[in-house]
């Protein structure tokens, strides 16, 4: 958050609408994205009582558990799921190209993308998946071989939706929120319908009277969880109706009227989002999603385990790593992408742009720990901007992101820069590789670069300080018999 | 406290549970909040008599598994619990008394049952009993002036050591990990009982640890953890001691002021709660039932802090929408204390304005 961002949203607040705080699309949107959107009963950790779920706008799928305590109709209902999404996610998965590397590697040709309401659903899919993964085919409690298989995939996409600008799994509110800014608080953010209501209100309303709308309590929320009167009102009379007749239609109507208003502000935003022209680093994180979903494929396909409970101590510590190189990684790929989301940082004194008024292209110096004299030119940039970067600091401009810069100099008003690299080889800087005078530029503390990071040991030589190496993991009946109840 | 007996009026007062002392540390700085809780208003009520509507139910299916839960906890003589209390607490095999302090020798009223209660818990706290499980309670806490009741879901005692408060939860532990604001709130909770019980046997003999029962994983079988909740029992005494200080917050009241919820039309007690200065942020939304009004009254009058903690912070020393609009005009007059904010804001103004062009 920044000051533009409190900035933009007081001005949303008073002209009643939301304001744009990208101007690209930040994320990939899959050709056929998978909108699903479930419901869990209240009280439980993982009950699941119905979904609506499908990749056709005008056809929704709607699967129910007409008795969500019954531990075989929540099966069945994993089991729907899993015809519902297994094929979509095979189908896609499948068709693989190996890029040429200096270690070839394989690429799903395109990837599956699920599409959630709210954080809250990618929890509740995770906990779907964790709930699923253990399950065993065969003998006591066996279930439907697409349950085990549905839960190692849920799983894989809720632990894939963690890692910053990943568009294999994503919740609807963070997207938005992402690209517009509204005139109400974030926590009133995780509301889609409140949300949609102030960025694309319907005919005749302010974005605020829209999102008091969807306020008040009878219109279904975007789940995972039901209102309580609703529970009150109409599920209960239909679950009882299930028990005494064994007719699902109550429960199924009961549940349509809740879901179906979200699932046509599941594409309403999608069309939002799809009228906003994708940026290059977005289209680049998708490559590296289709890595990852040929990975997982490949791992299920040689018979790979499904993921364990916790990770050891080395997979955690990896894994951490990798979640903050992606943070960074996006954060800074963002900006770059984007002078709407630079103006942030520039507000907040990380960047800063304005225009070249002077050049010395002649300066040559003797670098730290060198012996040559090398040209190191250096760059004056008049700026309105409040820098609040150190001298020493290395820098990076989006026009020039091969570039790498040290911050020299500051006055008031002005930020001197010595370029370091990407000067040709000569005894002069190469024509066109420093900034002219006249130029507009912005330079930026931010890198989109992944940084190196220390390498982490082995699993069989995980420290004592860490519990040593930790056992192999082998799941066990416990695991696949473990009650649900 | 008469000027508070006379703010509710005839309209029944509202029992304080656990919950609604906890939720008394939420938003501190709130004189409405204050003064509706000393005086016990019933806020449900009053909201749905200004036609506001009622969204503080909670699912009968979240009522039903809880009860499910706890009695499975406490069934057989709280065998469960015993099971997990030896491993927690390292207590030996011959302890385990079970006493249900819900029978009073017939006498059901509050005072009677916290009575024996009090002698129980004495008898106990000086190894004169043998009881281990304490099951349905009935403390006793000094909130403003009134006495509230309340009922822990168990008190475990071990032999020569300490009193426990057993707090018994129905959201689960799936693989060692619970959701936090979860755990936070039912901490929060059973601070509100250490405190009560520490404030009837003394604080050396109650622990800060509470022991928190929830079902494991996706099952129905509980197991026990301990919770902390130091931090708390702090939180929850300078909330009380503030309580006691209302009287500041009523002389700056105006006079003869009402919210007699039954009796007044709902104009007269719209423009009583009007008259109490609120403290609304987002926060309140999912901890006070007056936040629906507090909410639209702060945005009628456009409050910065309706719109979240951090526009208020980034905006220091700005109170509205409007006036942040205007220090963000260039040429628009600008008092002395608002020079610097409004330099940035301007800065920031042409920044956006830029960038969406």
């Amino acid at each position: 958050m920044s000051l533009l961002h409190s900035y933009v949203k007081v001005r949303a607040r008073e002209r009643g609408r939301a304001l744009p705080r990208a101007t690209v699309r930040h994320v990939h949107l899959a050709e056929a994205p998978m909108v699903f959107v479930p419901l869990r009963l209240a009280g439980e950790a993982a009950a699941p009582l119905g979904a609506m779920v499908g990749t056709d706008p005008a056809r929704p799928k709607l699967l129910v558990v007409p008795q969500p305590r019954n531990r075989d109709l929540r099966f069945q209902f994993l089991a729907d799921l899993g015809a519902v999404l297994l094929p979509y996610v095979d189908r896609i998965s499948r068709q693989v190209e190996t890029v040429e590397a200096k270690t070839p590697f394989d690429r799903c040709l395109d990837a599956p993308q699920i599409v959630v309401p709210s954080p809250g659903g990618v929890e509740f899919t995770a906990k779907l998946g964790r709930s699923s993964r253990f399950r065993r085919t065969t003998g006591p409690y066996a279930v439907d071989p697409a349950v085990p298989m549905l839960g190692r995939w849920l799983t894989f996409l809720a632990e894939q939706s963690e890692f910053a600008g990943s568009s294999l799994m994503v919740a609807m509110t963070d997207l938005l929120t992402a690209h517009w800014v509204t005139g109400q608080s974030a926590a009133e953010d995780g509301d889609l319908a409140a949300l949609l209501g102030w960025i694309d209100p319907p005919e005749g309303l302010t974005g605020p009277e829209a999102a008091a709308l969807a306020d008040d309590p009878l219109s279904p929320p975007a789940g995972p969880d039901t209102h309580p009167e609703f529970d009150r009102q109409e599920l209960q009379k239909a679950i009882e109706h299930y028990d005494a007749t064994g007719s699902a239609a109550q429960v199924e109507e009961a549940l349509h009227g809740q879901l179906r208003p979200t699932w046509d502000r599941m594409w309403q935003a999608i069309g939002l989002l799809a009228a906003l022209k994708e940026s290059p680093g977005a289209t680049a994180r998708w490559e590296r999603d289709r890595v990852h979903v040929a990975l997982h494929r490949a791992w299920i396909d040689g018979g790979g385990l499904p993921q364990g409970k916790r990770d050891s101590a080395v997979a955690a510590a990896k894994r951490l790593a990798r979640l903050e190189a992606a943070q960074q990684s996006f954060e800074a790929t963002r900006a770059f992408d984007d002078p709407l989301v630079m103006a942030e940082y520039r507000a907040d004194g990380v960047a800063f742009a304005g225009e070249v008024v002077a050049v010395d292209l002649t300066r040559r110096i003797v670098p730290p720990g060198g012996k040559r004299e090398v040209p190191r030119p250096l760059v004056t940039i008049e700026t309105a901007d409040p820098v609040r970067l150190a001298k020493g600091k290395k820098v990076r401009s989006p026009s020039r992101p091969r570039q790498s810069a040290t911050i020299a100099d500051i006055t008031e008003t002005t930020v001197t820069v010595q370029i370091d690299d990407g000067m040709g080889r000569g005894g002069q800087p190469a024509e066109g590789s420093v900034p002219g005078v006249g130029t507009v530029i912005c330079y930026t503390e931010l890198d989109p670069g992944e940084s190196r990071r220390a390498p982490l040991p082995p699993r069989e030589e995980t420290p004592w300080t860490h519990g040593g190496p930790p056992p192999e993991y082998v799941p066990t009946d416990d695991d696949a018999m473990e009650p649900w109840s | 406290m008469n000027r508070l007996d006379a703010i509710r009026g005839t309209t029944p007062g509202q029992d304080h549970n656990a919950r609604s002392i906890a939720a008394l540390a939420a938003n501190p700085a709130c004189d409405r909040r204050a003064v509706l809780d000393a005086a016990a208003i019933d806020k449900p009520r009053l909201m749905r008599r200004l036609r506001f509507d009622d969204r503080w139910g909670q699912s009968p299916f979240a009522i039903q598994r809880n009860q499910q839960f706890t009695d499975l906890v406490k069934a057989n003589g709280a065998a469960h619990l015993l099971r997990l209390l030896r491993t927690l607490l390292d207590l030996p095999i011959e302890e385990a008394g079970y006493v249900n302090l819900e029978d009073a020798g017939g006498n059901e009223g509050h005072v009677a049952r916290h009575g024996h209660t009090r002698r129980i818990i004495r008898q106990t706290a000086e190894g004169r009993g043998r009881a281990t499980i304490l099951d349905r309670p009935l403390l006793r806490l000094d909130v403003a002036g009134a006495q509230v009741y309340l009922e822990p879901d168990v008190i475990a005692f071990q032999l020569g050591g300490r009193f426990h408060i057993v707090a018994i939860k129905s959201f689960a532990i799936v693989d060692d990990q619970a959701d936090t604001p979860k755990v936070s709130a039912a901490a929060r909770e059973a601070a509100v009982y250490v405190h009560a019980l520490r404030d009837l046997v003394g604080r050396d003999l109650v622990s800060h640890d509470v022991i928190l029962v929830c079902p494991r994983d996706f099952t129905n079988e509980p197991t026990a953890t301990t919770v902390d909740v130091r931090h708390q029992l702090v939180t929850l005494a300078r909330q009380l001691s503030r309580l006691t200080r209302i009287d500041t917050i009523l002389d700056r009241l105006p006079a003869g002021l009402s919210l007699d919820v039954d009796a007044l039309p709902a104009a007269q007690i719209e423009a009583a709660v009007a008259a109490i200065p609120a403290r609304y942020a987002p926060q309140c939304l999912s901890a006070c039932e007056l936040s629906h009004l507090c909410r639209r009254e702060a945005h009628d009058l456009g409050h910065l802090d309706a719109l979240g903690r951090i526009v208020r912070d980034d905006l220091g020393g700005i109170e509205s929408v409007q006036t942040a609009l205007r220090v963000a005009t260039p040429g628009e007059p600008v008092a002395d204390d608002q020079a610097e904010i409004a330099e940035r804001l301007r800065h920031v103004a042409r920044l956006y304005d830029e960038a969406v062009a």
